[in-house]
């Protein structure tokens, strides 16, 4: 067959199938082409016009054709209204133990640096001038002077709202700078881990120092459970990125990353959900001084209690039963 | 071989075929993005001084969705291309070149910080270059890759000519050439179409408008047109 007859034979059905791809999803009358049988007809022609060498032109318009058409059929449907709901009771605590010596050695980047430094500078009145200026640590301390009831704690609910945005941007920035950095071959990640763990450690060592025991605790301990944790989870899941590419096991490094963004992907949704979660209480519950300190301590403590739990504990009985 | 073509075999036995696009155009587009993404947050910041200080939360929200989730928004629900890469023809698809999903999307442009790295995109455009095809980290790890979309040509206009057989059968090749000439008759010149169709003339013992006129009825004709 000539290319012209071929040409002429099936181009009311490409018209179709095209007209049909241009309004998929608009109109509902052109639903009445059944896709993959015109689909696989299309690929028979594709295949039958470059068997004959027909002219270029065509085959890059059947191509294309049939690109569209692939595009349609293999169209990935992932939300799933399940899926999330399942993801947060027990897929994203199954992903964390699943992964548990990574997260153990992301907790050991992050708290042991803490640990050092917090120490240090509790016993070092100078040490704390080595992370941070003279100005920022004068600014840090008026911040949760007891003594100066108005500065930062008081505030109405507007400020509120901009300490959230604030938080939102800076601390959720951090946690996937910290993820994204993991693709350096875990450097990034590991970076970041240290350098908040040496900065968090030394203000905690400080603010322990000087005193101001009474107003720093009860503002740090609601919305840490959620923000330190969803901190040292996102290293974590840059580590296994990292991991992939250091030691890629039995595949390929290209696979193995790819396999390894797709666990660490599993990590990654639930952080972002703790570090909304972290802003809300940061901005809104922590700052509040109407609440007494008692009671932040306590619901403090439940939070972290919570999260720990949530972590040893959901999904467990699904993992059983499959294993 | 050295040039960007993709080539992906689906379960259909059929090859598909795609350009992969290089680092110029993909740094076009992006910049195209970053003017849009200003031009939203000036737009919003305007809006919302009249908010006062919860006008800075909101304002900071939305830049803090905008530097990270506005490329996502665009690929999944658009198609694949964000504003600028629609600009510039490009579309991000999987490297099955299947349309990508809400997963590989945020993948990619979590990971746009490690392309970032050192400094405007230092280590993506490096990853890109060494790559073969174009891959940033982020492309990589998600499993994605930017392509070209090839936008329909309209049907070429043949030139009349009244068909004519070959004298003799030609071979594939030569009959590929012959139709070729006829399509791309728009492409070149008139002067240059006639340069190479003398190139034939000691088989058509035919010169310039004769030849060229000659050889696009010889076309017309392993077309399938007939007089």
């Amino acid at each position: 067959m000539r290319q012209r007859d071929f040409e002429n034979r099936y181009r009311d059905s490409w018209v179709q199938l095209e007209t049909w791809l241009k309004s998929s999803g608009k109109n509902t009358d052109a639903a009445t082409l059944d896709l993959p049988a015109a689909y696989r007809d299309l690929c028979q022609q594709l295949a039958v016009a470059k068997e004959r060498q027909y002219s270029n032109r065509l085959i890059d318009h059947l191509n294309q054709l049939v690109m569209a058409a692939h595009h349609q059929v293999y169209r990935q449907q992932t939300l799933r209204r399940k899926g999330w709901l399942h993801y947060l009771l027990s897929g994203f605590p199954q992903a964390v133990r699943a992964n548990g010596r990574v997260v153990a050695l992301a907790s050991a980047l992050f708290l042991l640096p803490a640990l050092v430094m917090g120490i240090g500078t509790y016993n070092n009145d100078a040490l704390i001038y080595a992370v941070m200026s003279p100005g920022d640590v004068l600014s840090l301390e008026s911040m949760y002077d007891p003594g100066n009831r108005v500065l930062g704690r008081e505030r109405g609910s507007d400020t509120d709202l901009a300490m959230f945005g604030f938080y939102i941007k800076n601390n959720i920035g951090i946690a996937f700078r910290t993820f994204a950095g993991g693709i350096l071959f875990g450097l990034g990640s590991i970076f970041f881990l240290v350098f908040n763990g040496v900065y968090l450690g030394a203000v905690f060592g400080h603010i322990t120092r000087v005193g101001f025991v009474s107003t720093f605790y009860p503002f740090v301990i609601g919305h840490g459970a959620f923000e330190l944790t969803a901190i040292v989870l996102a290293g974590a899941a840059g580590l296994l990125l990292g991991r992939s590419l250091v030691d890629p096991g039995q595949h390929r490094r290209a696979v193995a990353l790819r396999l390894a963004s797709i666990e660490a992907m599993k990590i990654m949704y639930g952080t972002f959900l703790m570090l909304v979660i972290a802003a809300f209480l940061e901005a809104f519950w922590s700052s509040s001084t109407a609440t007494r300190i008692s009671i932040k301590l306590g619901v403090g403590g439940l939070l972290w209690l919570l999260v720990f739990a949530y972590f040893t504990l959901a999904g467990r009985r699904e993992e059983n039963n499959a294993g | 071989m050295l040039d960007t073509t993709y080539n992906v075999e689906t379960p259909e036995g059929i090859d598909l075929r795609a350009r992969a696009a290089g680092p110029v155009p993909r740094i076009l587009a992006f910049a195209v993005d970053l003017f849009y993404r200003t031009l939203i947050l000036a737009g919003l910041g305007i809006a919302l001084a009249f908010a006062d200080t919860a006008g800075i939360g909101i304002w900071l929200v939305c830049s803090f969705l905008l530097e990270w989730f506005y490329p996502v928004f665009f690929e999944v629900l658009r198609g694949g291309q964000t504003p600028g890469k629609k600009a510039f023809g490009l579309i991000v698809v999987n490297d099955n070149l299947t349309p990508i999903s809400w997963g590989t999307s945020i993948v990619r442009n979590l990971l746009r910080f490690a392309d970032f790295l050192p400094f405007a995109y230092a280590t993506g455009v490096i990853a890109m270059t060494i790559g073969r095809h174009f891959q940033r980290l982020g492309d990589l790890a998600a499993g994605t890759l930017v392509v070209y979309r090839e936008e329909d040509k309209a049907p070429i206009a043949l030139p009349d000519s009244s068909p004519v057989p070959p004298p003799r059968n030609l071979k594939q090749q030569d009959q590929r050439a012959l139709v070729s000439l006829l399509e791309r008759h728009n492409d070149l010149s008139e002067a240059r179409q006639q340069e190479l169709a003398n190139l034939l003339e000691p088989i058509t013992h035919k010169r310039d408008g004769a030849a060229l006129g000659y050889l696009r009825s010889v076309g017309s004709w392993l077309l399938g047109g007939r007089g």
